[in-house]
């Protein structure tokens, strides 16, 4: 019997998606649904988690991170507190980084473009954990960072042991608190388990470096879509506004970043979705650490779950972080919609 | 009229000084912490901590290499990682451009529903399948096995997604000419279309190669032992298991330096596919 044509196309489409339905289906779908069966147990890594004895215990491990006093939530809310702080400073820092790099390697005038991109790109295609190593030894104590700091007559501080918050730094530097003994008011108490003087500590020196890691190797992709864009923009309309009479700041402001308006949308939600997601640099240079400082959602459900075998508080904690990304991205979405009208 | 015109001279020299002052410092910035890599690499441990700044080693010395060479597992961490990430590559190319032809060619009930699927999949964020993915694993009895480390992650979203929009590119002709000679659906996706691919099959290995050469946190929840890392793994636990027996930069920079390597290479021979490729990322 011989097929239609229709029919043997049918089957060819099919058979020409299987592999890739059964890797995501069975790698990316099923995972998921078993881990939010796990977020609802309290399995502990023996054996299956779907066996009978696994307790059933609801919404316990949510019930934790958010209205349970004790330490699951202290660290949760701790890793959230750092992370905010690190997607509000990484996020705008490096969106103005990649755009202000595009425009001036943009600029017609200038020689060399072929190499400045490349130079600013590279760091961003290598390992993350192979730089990281590379800014351990930069930032150590009498590393190159301090080395140059010194060089200017500043002393610098011991990086990765230094868990003081930048903006307590700052606070106190303002003389408008004392940091070794903040106010009352501040530390009596404050939402979900830290007090208002914990929530205001602002990334850590330590987390810092991380930031400048992170910031220094995301750039470079991002200034390549700026390019991009930059490129794309018709002469003519440059041309334009400049026989108009328009300066440069006039024509940056009018002309270019309207253009660039939907680059600019895609790289803050690409910065928002990465940021949120921090690991491997915690990994490497901190774990945590100092004063878990640097601790983050995605770094502490990997422990909760590999190193204290609590799988149910870890998957919980990834299933909460999910959330997170999907709600910041939609406000982003919304904050930027309203603009345009 | 003169002196408008000398002033605008004045100008453009000037605003190209500060253009190139910005790209040089900026140049320096980016690309002078990996020649602080290389050259502490090549320096003894005393000269390494005390003129981190340096970009001269003095004296140069290779002890760092013959160290990580025989004293740690660099060797089994440089092999498993050509393994894992050679297959991966090979499986990520032709899967995922089978799945793109399909979804953009072929006529097939299910497909719109199918690429919707691809999509959502795309927005999942990575660390949230953590530790779903050792769940499957152990559930699989995978765990701790090369076929955990290469298995789940052979064919990805993104994949699928880039060699779609490159296949509703190219012209239907040339495959209609094939069919009309006869050749199967296969056929005319191996010797026709395929060949004509060659730039986007060039972005999607380079990539692949390149994401999987990194990968970190996938090899995490995939394997523990020691024979199974790969050389980010490897790296990542000399890092944190030398910090109590002092600081040995030296060596931990040459394992690093080793682990930049290949991708430094591939950058440089094909930088204008790595620039292709973070283009398509943003078209997503």
């Amino acid at each position: 019997m011989r097929l239609s044509a229709k029919a043997r196309e049918n089957i060819a489409g099919w058979l020409f998606v299987a592999p890739v339905i059964v890797i995501l289906g069975l790698f990316m779908l099923l995972p998921i649904l078993m881990a939010m069966w796990v977020s609802l147990t309290g399995w502990n890594g023996q054996g299956s988690p779907f066996k009978s004895g696994v307790p059933f215990v609801g919404f316990d491990n949510y019930a934790r991170l958010f209205t349970e006093e004790g330490l699951t939530r202290q660290d949760f809310m701790t890793s959230v507190r750092n992370n905010i702080y690190y997607v509000g400073i990484v996020v705008p820092v490096q969106t103005v980084l990649a755009l202000g790099l595009a425009l001036v390697v943009n600029s017609r005038m200038l020689k060399g473009k072929g190499f400045f991109r490349a130079a600013f790109f590279f760091p961003s295609v290598t390992s993350s954990v192979a730089i990281s190593v590379v800014f351990l030894f930069i930032f150590a104590s009498s590393g190159a960072v301090n080395n140059l700091l010194a060089f200017f007559g500043i002393q610098g501080p011991q990086w990765f042991a230094d868990a003081r918050g930048i903006l307590h730094l700052a606070l106190g530097g303002l003389g408008l608190v004392d940091v070794d003994n903040p106010p009352a008011w501040l530390t009596g108490g404050g939402p979900f388990g830290l007090s208002w003087w914990e929530w205001l500590a602002g990334p850590s020196v330590a987390m810092s470096t991380i930031m400048l890691l992170v910031i220094w190797t995301t750039s470079g992709t991002f200034m390549l879509m700026f390019l991009a864009a930059l490129q794309d923009i018709p002469v003519t309309l440059e041309e334009a506004s400049m026989l108009d009479g328009a300066g440069r700041w006039k024509r940056l402001r009018y002309v270019t970043l309207p253009m660039l308006k939907p680059t600019l949308f895609l790289v803050l939600t690409m910065g928002i979705i990465a940021t949120w997601q921090v690991f491997d640099q915690v990994y490497v240079m901190s774990q945590g650490a100092p004063g878990k400082t640097t601790l983050t959602p995605a770094y502490l459900s990997y422990t909760q779950a590999f190193d204290n075998f609590e799988y149910g508080t870890g998957t919980a904690i990834s299933f909460v972080l999910f959330a997170i990304i999907v709600l910041f991205t939609i406000v982003q979405r919304w904050l930027l919609r309203e603009r345009n009208a | 009229m003169a002196t408008v015109r000398a002033d605008h001279g004045a100008r453009t020299v000037a605003s190209t000084f500060v253009g190139y002052f910005i790209l040089i410092f900026f140049a320096l910035v980016f690309i002078y912490p990996f020649v602080i890599q290389l050259s502490a690499s090549f320096k003894t441990e005393p000269n390494a901590a005390l003129n981190p700044l340096n970009p001269v080693p003095d004296p140069f010395v290779t002890d760092a290499y013959h160290k990580v060479f025989l004293s740690t597992d660099m060797p089994l961490w440089l092999g498993n990682s050509l393994i894992v990430t050679i297959a991966i590559t090979l499986g990520r190319v032709l899967l995922d451009s089978m799945a793109g032809y399909a979804l953009a060619r072929l006529r097939f009930r299910g497909r719109k529903a199918l690429f919707s699927a691809v999509i959502a999949i795309l927005a999942v964020p990575g660390v949230v399948l953590f530790i779903p993915k050792f769940l499957v694993l152990k559930q699989f009895g995978m765990y701790d096995t090369y076929t955990a480390l290469i298995l789940p992650i052979i064919a990805d979203a993104g994949g699928v997604f880039i060699m779609k929009q490159f296949f509703e590119s190219i012209p239907r002709s040339v495959e209609e000419a094939a069919r009309i000679d006869g050749a199967g659906t296969w056929r005319t996706f191996w010797s026709v279309v395929l060949p004509m691919g060659r730039p986007a099959l060039i972005t999607l290995t380079i990539i692949s190669f390149q994401s999987s050469w990194n990968e970190l946190p996938h090899s995490l929840v995939a394997v523990q032992s020691p024979d199974l890392y790969t050389l980010p793994r490897g790296l990542a636990v000399l890092v944190s298991g030398s910090l109590g027996s002092g600081n040995q930069y030296p060596l931990k920079l040459g394992a690093a330096v080793l682990a930049t390597i290949p991708v430094a290479i591939i950058f440089v021979v094909f930088q204008r596919y790595f620039v292709r490729g973070a283009n398509e990322g943003a078209d997503k």
